[in-house]
């Protein structure tokens, strides 16, 4: 891509959640690098550490021990408020169960990261959210509320929730756990094509076929890199969706 | 995070609950509301004493006959004679702060005029009393100390006694009537005065002179019923009540610690044993209207902390997207804040509505005091912020980890 520039790199990452008797080894020593421009798919069984990861990548969570340098800037030791502050302003965060606001238009919700940045004023939020919703070709429905939109559709909102606040890199954790093929294939479509615009995207899957979307694959199991991939033929989202059969095709 | 986009927030999400917000209000609302009406009547019906009280006339002091009942006994003997004339007199001779001074004679019975007959009031007083009552003559003249010392049998009537006596083509003033059978003649009509504060009609009685009263009609008793006082000026009240006690325990032989047999009263002591008793009763329901403030502030703490807990994922996710704990903390807060504003406002609405439909249902004054509208609304957005304080901590606490996972 562009430019060799790391935009993650972690180092002997571990994660242990102290249960009281029981401490669960989530994540036994991790390294990994995320080079910018990247799409990468972590995979591996469930339990694997995966989630965990992600939420340790996007700052939602601190690492036990292990260094973790996002965009340059070393994350240990941060305040609360200025990982909320890194939350806000170099990830965007994609969920498995979309994570909408209810009763909120498309629109608002792809709104709500700018309203926690004080440096934006509310015409450069409507426009930037608008072009959001654009990137996701949702344009149309902003005014829609989450219940009036199918699965994919919601998720489609979410993604342009993810890249209205321009990033560094989304996370994506399942993004298409709860959609079904067709759909899936859709919002990989839209990762593909934000990838393809220079975007750099992480995503956690455990489907073999999506991972075959990303150009590269890192396998985890029992929290730790098993190994990783570089995907050879990239499969292009929007030709796989071609070559499904139509609902049309299952009717007849 | 700036604080228009945090009034943008917590306003959204207020209004995707409206039916929610709205029952979270409702306590307040009716809380602010009675606030509102009991302290409206609370003070229309003080305004309405005062007012009452002050057409008794201009710095009016009363001493009646008989014991003040201290601890419950009467313990003066001889009650029926402890006012006499020469009180009166003593009274308006010595003491320095009394300007006018009359005694009353009071009596009922039927007044005839031709075919008519009517029952009233007859008080037997000096000229001075119209003065110290500050009634006023509307027509004809007052009958002065020359009908005094003849004991005139002429009289002023009220204009209760004129509608009930006279046709409107008949001008009473040179008319005869027969009070208890004694002829009158009418010399002059009051103005109308209206209702008292007791609920009594003011333009019911006739006036006539003390001693025409005192001799004709109470068998020259040497006992006075009651003596009027108007003091020089409202500060010199008290000062004429003193001097007032002090030459009556002199001509009786009272000593300092003695119970007179006689009770002075002057109108601030009305104004303030009225008012006073008014005021208590506006304690009394303010204090019990602002018990359903701080049930409806429980209601705003109730039903925040249910939404917490409720939007523990929306928290959750605000977080992700750069929500600081205190960004979360004000934004809870603000919406208890909005909340019990507005429920304020609402709470004002109705109370001042409520307020003037029992004035005009009840006939009630109402006075809706700007005091009382500041007074509920600093109220409300206390209680606002005192109930909304620990739902909002609770959710600034979370961990966005776990906020985002909560089922
Ligand atoms: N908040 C938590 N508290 C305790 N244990 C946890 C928590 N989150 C994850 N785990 C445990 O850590 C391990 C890794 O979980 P996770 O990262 O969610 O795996 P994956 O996403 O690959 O399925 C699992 O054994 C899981 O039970
Ligand atoms: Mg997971």
């Amino acid at each position: 891509m562009s430019s060799n520039k790391k935009i993650i790199s972690v180092r002997g990452l571990t994660k242990i959640y102290d249960m009281g008797e029981v401490k669960v080894h989530a994540l036994r020593g991790v390294d990994m690098d995320i080079q910018n421009g990247e799409f990468t798919a972590i995979m591996g069984h469930s339990g694997s550490g995966k989630s965990t990861l992600m939420n340790i990548m996007g700052c939602l969570d601190v690492p036990t021990s292990g260094e973790y340098y996002l965009d340059g800037v070393n994350v240990k030791d941060m305040t609360k408020d200025q990982l909320a502050r890194l939350r806000n302003q170099k990830i965007g965060f994609v969920f498995q169960t979309f994570n909408l606001l209810a009763r909120t238009s498309a629109l608002e919700n792809v709104e709500l990261p700018l309203l926690y940045n004080p440096g934006i004023k509310a015409k450069e939020r409507k426009e930037k959210a608008m072009h959001a919703l654009e990137m996701v070709g949702l344009a149309d429905w902003r005014h829609h509320l989450p219940n009036q939109l199918s699965g994919g559709e919601q998720q489609r909102v979410a993604i342009a929730r993810s890249l209205v606040n321009d990033p560094v890199i989304i996370l994506a954790d399942e993004p298409s756990g709860n959609l079904d093929t067709r759909t899936s294939f859709e919002v990989m479509e839209i990762f593909q094509q934000l990838n393809s615009n220079g975007i750099t995207i992480a995503l956690v899957t455990h489907e073999a076929d999506i991972s075959l979307f990303a150009s590269r694959n890192v396998i985890f199991r029992d929290g730790r890199i098993n190994r990783e991939v570089k995907v050879e033929n990239v499969k292009n989202a929007r030709l796989e969706l071609e070559a499904l059969p139509t609902d049309e095709d299952n009717y007849l | 995070m700036n604080f228009l986009n945090l009034i943008i927030i917590a306003f959204r999400s207020l209004n995707k609950n409206k039916v929610r917000s709205l029952l979270t209000m409702l306590g307040l609302i009716i809380g602010v509301a009675s606030v509102i009406a009991m302290l409206a009547i609370g003070q229309g019906s003080r305004d309405s004493i005062e007012k009452q009280i002050s057409g008794l006339g201009t710095n009016v002091i009363m001493i009646f006959p008989g014991a003040s009942f201290r601890g419950g006994v009467a313990s003066a003997a001889g009650s029926a004679l402890s006012l006499e004339m020469e009180d009166v007199e003593a009274i308006n001779n010595e003491c320095q702060s009394v300007k006018y001074t009359s005694p009353v004679a009071r009596t009922s019975g039927q007044i005839i005029a031709g075919a008519h007959n009517w029952n009233s009031q007859l008080y037997g007083v000096y000229p001075e009393y119209l003065e110290i009552r500050s009634l006023e003559i509307e027509s004809g003249n007052m009958f002065t100390e020359v009908d005094e010392r003849r004991a005139s049998k002429v009289c002023i009537i009220g204009k209760t006694v004129v509608e009930n006596l006279f046709d409107e083509y008949t001008d009473p003033v040179g008319q005869k009537i027969r009070i208890r059978k004694i002829p009158f003649q009418i010399i002059g009509v009051l103005k109308e005065k209206g209702q008292s504060g007791m609920g009594s009609d003011q333009d019911d009685m006739i006036l006539a002179p003390f001693s025409t009263v005192q001799k004709r009609m109470r068998g020259s008793q040497r006992n006075v019923q009651q003596i009027y006082v108007s003091a020089h000026s409202e500060e010199l009240i008290t000062k004429a009540s003193e001097e007032i006690d002090e030459i009556l325990r002199q001509r009786k032989n009272l000593a300092k610690n003695d119970d007179p047999p006689y009770m002075i009263r002057t109108q601030t002591e009305i104004v303030e044993m009225f008012t006073s008793t008014s005021d208590t009763m506006i304690v009394l329901l303010a204090s019990i209207a602002s018990i359903s403030l701080i049930v409806g502030g429980i209601g705003i703490m109730n039903i925040m902390l249910v939404s917490v807990t409720e939007r523990t994922r929306e928290i959750g996710l605000r977080m992700a997207v750069g929500a600081r704990s205190r960004d979360i903390l004000r934004q809870f807060l603000l919406e208890a804040i909005l909340l019990s504003l507005t429920g304020g406002f609402l709470g004002i609405g109705f109370g001042t509505l409520s307020s003037h439909v029992v004035s005009s249902f009840a006939g009630w004054p109402v006075i809706v005091t700007s005091y009382s509208i500041v007074l509920a609304f600093v109220f409300a957005t206390a209680i606002g912020v005192f109930f909304g304080w620990y739902p909002a901590r609770k959710a600034a606490g979370l961990i966005p980890m776990d906020a985002l996972r909560y089922e």
